[in-house]
């Protein structure tokens, strides 16, 4: 997560000039994308290979080569719920995450002066505890006698009477979860903004509110897309909030594959399932990507 | 009225970072808790019995030392990788850039459950067998991305004027390297290892799916997620917390002074 925090230094040295070509270049690539190559790229083969098998007759769990697409209308059925869910749960967690992240990256870029690196380690301090334990803790503050809980019931607002085991635990777990990965790309974003742009929109008489949504917000969009991406993403795919803050009627597609690769070891289906998720990431994200305008950003 | 709607960002801001800390306030006060049940969620009474014997429960520790090996082992081939590919990338022309920048980028974007199930497809039809090597082998392949990442930023924001100055001073390519560029970029590079190591070391889904009956401390907590988590795991959280928080206010400490200095000069 560190890594989408620029480095520090706002005058950015000029450009290397002379770029050697020679062999070495190649050396220096080859043992890292031959690894990414074998363990990254060649089981996106296998895994859609796998997702073809169909079982050995007379052998139950195991399986063999085959063109079963039918796998996919199979596995679909089954749990298009689940991907319905994922992409729904995922999306609001994104929204609520860009609305709490926006005024803490925002005021670290302009206004934390001598505290800005040390506000910054503080959003990726939570990340040092287990990523587990954290979501585990969040059973302990929403439980149904804590004061989360009894506040909200006692405002009617929770059409459940509980937070725990509910849609809203599961959004909430999300939420806090993938924070920082919505706080660093915006704050790289907004700490890019030349302060004087702003300063000449208030100097040309535009109201505080309007300068922000003509010029902070236009050029901080870069990094809401890739703020965005990087909170959705992992949690369309997350099932360990769905886990330990849900219930059974609040699984997503994350549950579904786990289950189906370990518990059941049917892989057929749980490689069609994991294979349509990452299908249908790739497409959500070049639709949004060009519809933003931000292709550059990959 | 004016006064809040001055400061209203900067109230919402440290909302915002109390809200990140809560739940670790939870891990920490819930590691002094002598539960009533075997569920350590809600607070009883005080007690030292996790910290005092903080191995006491079987698993607990075994799992913690196993998740710190594969971590060290991961991050070191890792890192090694991850920098040859940035100098590659910043200081050589090559064909296949586009290719490369794919083939980086894809596993930041992959979700991991995907990442861990198309390698458990992979070692099952090879028949390789699941244990503490597939899961070093998945984390090496995860983590490159990020040291990638990491360790270009800090090339591409290197003042190119310092090499050059060390070569008009009759400087050969290899003590430029070793005098100039590589002391330049290793905070970078110790930066890139710090975040793959906590990567590695936090990773459940993507290990959960290579490790066959290999318990890494995250698969532990996992696992006793159901019948109770021990009130030690919370005690082990809390120091590994503290240690890395200690190491990065310790490094950002440093490159303070530093800075300090320089401009004293």
């Amino acid at each position: 997560m560190v890594a989408v925090v620029p480095a520090r230094g706002g005058q950015a040295a000029p450009q290397q000039v002379a770029q050697r070509s020679s062999r070495t270049g190649y050396l220096l690539l080859f043992p890292g994308l031959a690894w990414l190559a074998v363990f990254f790229a060649i089981p996106f083969v296998t895994l859609f290979l796998t997702s073809l098998q169909q079982p050995i007759p007379g052998k139950s769990g195991k399986y063999q080569f085959g063109l079963e697409f039918g796998n996919y209308a199979t596995a679909l059925s089954e749990y298009w719920e689940l991907y319905l869910r994922s992409f729904v749960y995922a999306g609001i967690a994104t929204v609520l995450a860009l609305a709490i992240a926006y005024p803490l990256a925002y005021f670290i870029a302009f206004r934390a002066g001598q505290w800005r690196s040390l506000m910054l380690v503080l959003v990726i301090a939570p990340s040092f505890a287990s990523f587990l334990l954290r979501t585990y803790a969040w059973k302990t503050i929403l439980a149904d006698e804590g004061w989360i809980t009894s506040t909200l019931n006692a405002l009617h607002l929770l059409p459940e009477g509980r937070i725990l085991n509910t849609g809203i635990a599961v959004v909430a777990g999300l939420t806090y979860n993938f924070l920082p990965f919505m706080i660093l790309p915006l704050y790289a974003a907004l700490e890019k903004i030349d302060p004087r742009l702003i300063e000449a929109a208030g100097d040309l008489y535009a109201s505080p509110q309007t300068a922000f949504r003509k010029v902070t917000w236009p050029l901080s969009l870069p990094g809401v897309v890739a703020g965005t991406l990087l909170t959705f993403i992992p949690a369309a795919g997350d099932y360990i909030n769905a886990a330990l803050l849900g219930s059974t009627g609040n699984r997503m597609i994350g549950n579904a594959i786990q289950i189906n690769f370990i518990q059941f070891r049917d892989y057929p289906t749980a490689s069609a399932l994991s294979f349509m998720l990452m299908a249908a990431i790739l497409v959500l994200v070049f639709t949004y990507i060009r519809r933003a305008g931000t292709e550059d950003l990959l | 009225m004016r006064w809040l709607r001055k400061r209203l960002v900067g109230i919402i801001a440290v909302l915002v970072l109390v809200y990140l800390f809560i739940p670790i306030a939870v891990i920490m006060v819930l590691s002094f808790n002598n539960p009533a049940g075997k569920y350590n969620l809600s607070w009883n009474e005080f007690s030292l019995a996790a910290w005092t014997n903080i191995c006491g429960v079987p698993g607990v520790c075994s799992s913690f030392v196993t998740s710190i090996e594969i971590g060290i082992i991961s991050t070191i081939f890792a890192t090694i990788l991850g920098t040859m590919i940035s100098f590659a990338l910043v200081r050589y022309r090559f064909r296949g850039r586009s290719t490369t920048n794919l083939l980086i980028f894809l596993p930041m974007a992959t979700p991991e459950v995907v990442m861990g199930a198309s390698l458990l497809a992979l070692f099952l039809n090879l028949r390789f067998p699941l244990g503490q090597l597939t899961v070093t082998i998945a984390h090496i392949m995860f983590i490159i991305s990020f040291v990638v990442v990491t360790v270009k930023a800090r090339l591409q924001g290197m003042d190119p004027r310092l090499e050059e100055a060390a070569r008009d001073l009759y400087a050969n390519p290899r003590a430029v390297f070793r005098y100039v560029t590589f002391p330049l970029v290793l905070p970078g590079i110790l930066g890139a290892a710090l975040l793959g190591f906590s990567l590695s070391f936090d990773d459940f889904i993507i290990s959960f799916f290579n490790a066959g009956t290999l318990v890494t401390f995250p698969i532990y907590i996992w696992g006793a997620a159901q019948r109770g988590i021990p009130v030690q795991v919370n005690a082990l959280a809390t120091i590994v917390f503290l240690v890395a928080l200690v190491i990065v206010l310790s490094g950002q400490l440093l490159s303070y002074r530093r800075r300090k200095a320089l401009e004293a000069r």
